[in-house]
């Protein structure tokens, strides 16, 4: 069992979902960073709209950038985010 | 904060903002009262109007993890060039055209490693630092997200 985790989502993945933020609790069989994009697709349209190519979708754990490969357990929080146009 | 390497640490100052900053007053704070610095770079991001059509650029951040990684960008600076400070101020909020964005500062004892470090610094906050640009747009239109650019990656992994 997951514990519950902080979501952030920025840029045009935070319009797209409506929420800056949410705190969910994933199912236990969602154990790294692309399972929990596949999960949150399947949660409803504006979900599916965000994460419709999640090859470009960046994530960071805990402020931290990962790949979709890196394993959630123990994150507090996980923020979505597109390719940074900061500079 | 740890400048990282063997020399010690160097001072490093990282600032997100909403609120201007004074290019010289940096300048002047990582070389003021000191006289082993011979190089200093200083490099300012600006926001350019794009022909007339942009109004101003939105830019959001991450709170936190933008402080973090430009630090890290600035640490890692330290640790691979013997820089003697540096400085790495990016703002936030709305920035009409001609406003000032970014400021990169690095000084060091030969210019080549100042120019290096302060480029260096730019090439990854670009690419790592959680910023996202939004135009809006002379004729009243919120435009599009700014997409990030393939040529931007490839000015960070020069580096690598």
């Amino acid at each position: 069992m997951n514990a519950p985790l902080k979501l952030s989502y920025f840029a045009w993945v935070r319009e797209r979902i409506g929420l800056p933020d949410e705190a969910l609790t994933p199912p236990a069989d969602v154990t790294n960073v692309a399972e929990l994009i596949a999960w949150l697709s399947g949660r409803g349209e504006e979900y599916a709209y965000a994460f419709e190519r999640p090859g470009v979708i960046r994530a960071a754990i805990d402020r931290k950038h990962v790949k979709h490969d890196a394993p959630i357990a123990g994150a507090r929080e996980i923020a979505f985010f597109p390719p940074m146009t900061g500079g | 904060m740890d400048g990282g390497g063997a020399r010690g640490a160097v001072p490093i100052n990282v600032r997100i903002q909403r609120e201007d900053f004074d290019a010289a007053a940096e300048v002047a704070a990582l070389t003021q009262g000191r006289a082993d610095v011979g190089a200093v770079v200083a490099f300012t991001g600006l926001c350019r109007d794009e022909a007339g059509a942009l109004a101003a650029l939105e830019l959001e951040h991450y709170p936190g993890m933008a402080e973090d990684e430009i630090a890290r960008v600035a640490q890692e600076a330290a640790a691979r060039w013997p820089i003697l400070g540096a400085t790495a101020i990016h703002r936030y909020g709305k920035i009409a055209p001609g406003g000032n964005i970014v400021l990169v500062v690095a000084t060091s004892p030969h210019r080549r490693a100042a120019f290096e470090a302060a480029e260096f610094m730019m090439d990854y906050l670009k690419t790592r630092a959680p910023f996202w640009k939004k135009e809006h747009r002379r004729d009243g239109t919120t435009g599009e997200w700014v997409e990030a650019k393939d040529a931007d990656d490839s000015a960070a992994q020069r580096w690598t």
